[in-house]
């Protein structure tokens, strides 16, 4: 097993707001290895999003990356812990963008359109290398040709809205790899697209991870894109990873009770015609009310009473690269934290 | 691209003509007609005129013919240049605006520039800073500023300004140019009188556009492109300036043709006070005085400057904003 390029190690992420704290991410760990597509997946509002933003350090405000470590292994063998440096810092900035590409999940609003997309491709570029403008623009009209765009010589002077929806992302993943970073963060790349155009964006960053070697970050809700790109899976939770392991694992041996239902609320077509789809009972609590002991228990089937809802449970290893955090599987806990309101911390 | 300004060309003639018939009718307002206030002025002065005088007079000038005569020959001669006499003032209309006119552009382009100079860079730091110290200080700056009226600022800068100074703040020129022919010592002296008035015309306005600048930019901050921006690399203050700012300013552009009459009707009161040479105590003057032809020549030169500022603001719309452009194609 290689090194992994990236490593989250307790990550906590949170909101200060007047009412009080939300815990985005709290306590998300997870490696990226070279080379690998790691799926990060969960319901909307998990964290899943606010954890990929960590990442880069641009979690707006009142957002803060708490406390945890986000290791960035650079190719001479040094480590750096991203969370330790300055966000607006030059340092960050250049890992921003050169080290880290950033897909968005709104090729709609994610691009300027008050800029041609050539001025926003040949500036990420120069940002990252000291090209002239001249090859800048050069460079900018081949990563169009990369992601697939037809006559990019003059697409690179157009407008996002003169581009559909499906072009808008292919542009959006020409930006991310302006200055050839070896991660990409893919979040919901597809999610605001039609179906047709959702299969050939995933062709493109398949093709593309191939072809450049890039470790990737896919985020999404959906298991039918987990499945179709990702090597290793982690399911996260309000703000935990609940379980992660290789995808054939999760799919064909998952472990946990959310991992379980998530699997069984996916539409099928070899299902009985006209049974119901199975879903997860209850929703996402109120970020304000979070549930005592392990966040999921109010909504398991399997929850141990006076078990799940006092502690926490700690991940434990179920194979080499699988690891479940739920006390079905023995394992330790910490004590709770309060539930709901925490005091403002000062 | 020509057919957009073609449009707007034609749309902005139009406008001019709808002025012109609104300024004819404000002339046409006052019973009686110029001849009979032309006759009561001589009598007044001691000079009697008859009634076969008075009806040549009236032949003379049209005005025993149909009201869209009278108004087209109006036209033709305010085409030509000629406003009319001012009947209080005694001399043409267009005499007695004169220089007035130039001066209220100066002064309000000065007024302006001083109002953007002012609010942009405070609304921008009003919002990007949201809620912070000073953010709450220029608020509180701002409300005061739009609450008090700018007359009292000009009565109570002159009184400082007298009282500590010396200085009299009155006026655009020093005494010795008031009534000197142009010069480029009296260009001087305007440009070193201009600032103060100026300055106090801007401060209303000032306060409104810190508050629109800051609300603008406040929804630009938390679109996606500013994340993405971010996300390149670029540093915090070049994400701000190259692409919230852009977004915000655009709603300006379009309000400039507005600034103008704005500024003229909205500065009446402190011309009055600080004494300056404009169209606003002018128009005013005129009113009272029922000086019909000096009215409607004037609301007739400011709704035409409106109109060709609305026109310039288009023209700047387009050039600055890629999806008005886009949008003449198709």
């Amino acid at each position: 097993m290689a090194e992994p390029i990236l490593s989250v190690r307790r990550l906590c992420t949170w909101f200060h707001q007047d009412e009080g704290i939300v815990r985005a991410v709290d306590g998300a760990s997870f490696d990226l290895e070279p080379g690998h597509t790691l799926g990060i997946v969960g319901e909307s509002g998990c964290g899943k999003s606010v954890t990929a933003r960590s990442i880069l350090r641009i979690v707006e405000r009142p957002g803060r990356v708490e406390s945890g470590e986000i290791l960035l292994r650079r190719p001479d063998g040094s480590v750096v812990d991203l969370v330790k440096l300055d966000g607006q810092g030059r340092e960050m900035r250049e890992v921003r963008g050169g080290e880290i590409g950033y897909v968005f999940q709104e090729p709609m609003s994610s691009l300027s359109s008050f800029h041609t997309i050539g001025n926003q491709l040949i500036e990420a570029i120069r940002l990252h290398s000291d090209m002239s403008k001249k090859a800048a623009r050069d460079r900018a009209v081949e990563l169009l040709t990369l992601v697939g765009i037809p006559r990019p010589a003059q697409r690179v002077d157009s407008y996002s809205f003169e581009l559909s929806g499906g072009l808008r992302q292919r542009v959006m993943i020409a930006l991310a790899l302006a200055a050839e970073p070896r991660i990409l963060i893919a979040d919901e790349p597809t999610t605001a697209l039609d179906v047709t155009t959702q299969a050939q964006i995933l062709d493109l960053l398949r093709k593309l991870q191939a072809e450049q070697g890039l470790a990737v970050i896919l985020i999404t809700h959906d298991m039918g894109v987990i499945a179709e790109m990702a090597d290793d899976v982690v399911v996260m939770y309000l703000g935990r990873d609940v379980e992660q392991g290789p995808v054939e694992t999760i799919f064909h041996d998952p472990a946990h009770p959310y991992t379980r239902s998530l699997l069984q609320s996916i539409p099928s077509v070899l299902a009985e015609p006209r049974s119901r789809l199975r879903t997860i009972e209850g929703s996402i609590p109120h970020p304000y009310a979070r549930p005592a002991g392990c966040p999921f228990h109010p909504r398991c089937a399997d929850a141990i009473a006076g078990r799940c809802d006092r502690s926490l449970p700690e991940p434990t290893h179920l194979g080499a690269r699988h690891a479940v955090s739920c006390f079905l599987y023995g394992g330790s806990g910490v004590p709770a934290l309060p539930a709901g309101l925490l005091e403002r911390a000062e | 691209m020509i057919t957009y300004i073609t449009r707007r060309l034609v749309l902005a003639l139009v406008t001019c003509w709808a002025i012109s018939v609104i300024s004819f009718i404000i002339i046409q307002l006052p019973p009686g007609d110029f001849v009979n206030s032309y006759i009561a002025n001589l009598s007044a002065s001691g000079s009697m005129v008859s009634a076969a005088e008075a009806d040549a007079m009236r032949e003379q000038y049209g005005l025993n013919r149909p009201i869209w005569v009278q108004y087209g020959k109006w036209m033709g001669r305010v085409l030509q240049g000629d406003f009319g006499m001012s009947m209080e003032w005694g001399r043409p209309v267009l005499e007695v605006i004169g220089d007035r006119l130039w001066l209220t552009i100066v002064i309000s382009i000065a007024a302006i520039i001083l109002t953007w100079g002012i609010a942009l860079p405070i609304g921008i730091y009003s919002a990007v800073r949201q809620y912070s110290i000073a953010d709450y200080i220029f608020t509180l700056i701002g409300f005061i500023g739009l609450a008090v009226p700018n007359f009292l600022l000009a009565l109570i800068i002159m009184y400082l300004g007298f009282k500590y100074f010396g200085a009299n703040i009155g006026g655009l020129f020093s005494p010795e140019y008031d009534l000197a022919p142009w010069s480029w010592d009296k260009v001087w002296d305007l440009m070193s009188h201009l600032p103060l008035p100026a300055f106090i015309l801007a401060l209303a306005g000032t306060a409104q556009l810190i508050r629109i600048m800051r609300a603008n930019l406040l929804d630009e901050l938390r679109r996606p492109y500013v994340t993405t921006a971010r996300a390149r690399g670029l540093q915090e203050w070049r994400v701000i300036m190259k692409y919230p700012v852009r977004a915000a300013l655009n709603p300006f552009a379009s309000t400039i043709g507005y600034l103008l009459p704005f500024v003229v009707s909205g500065s009446i009161v402190v011309s009055l006070v600080l004494s300056l040479p404009t169209v606003g105590p002018l128009l005013l003057r005129a009113l009272v005085a029922q000086d019909m032809f000096l009215a409607g020549a004037i609301v007739l030169l400011l709704g035409v400057l409106t109109v060709i500022g609305t026109f310039l603001s288009d023209l700047m719309l387009m050039w600055i904003d890629p999806r008005i452009r886009a949008g003449m194609h198709g």
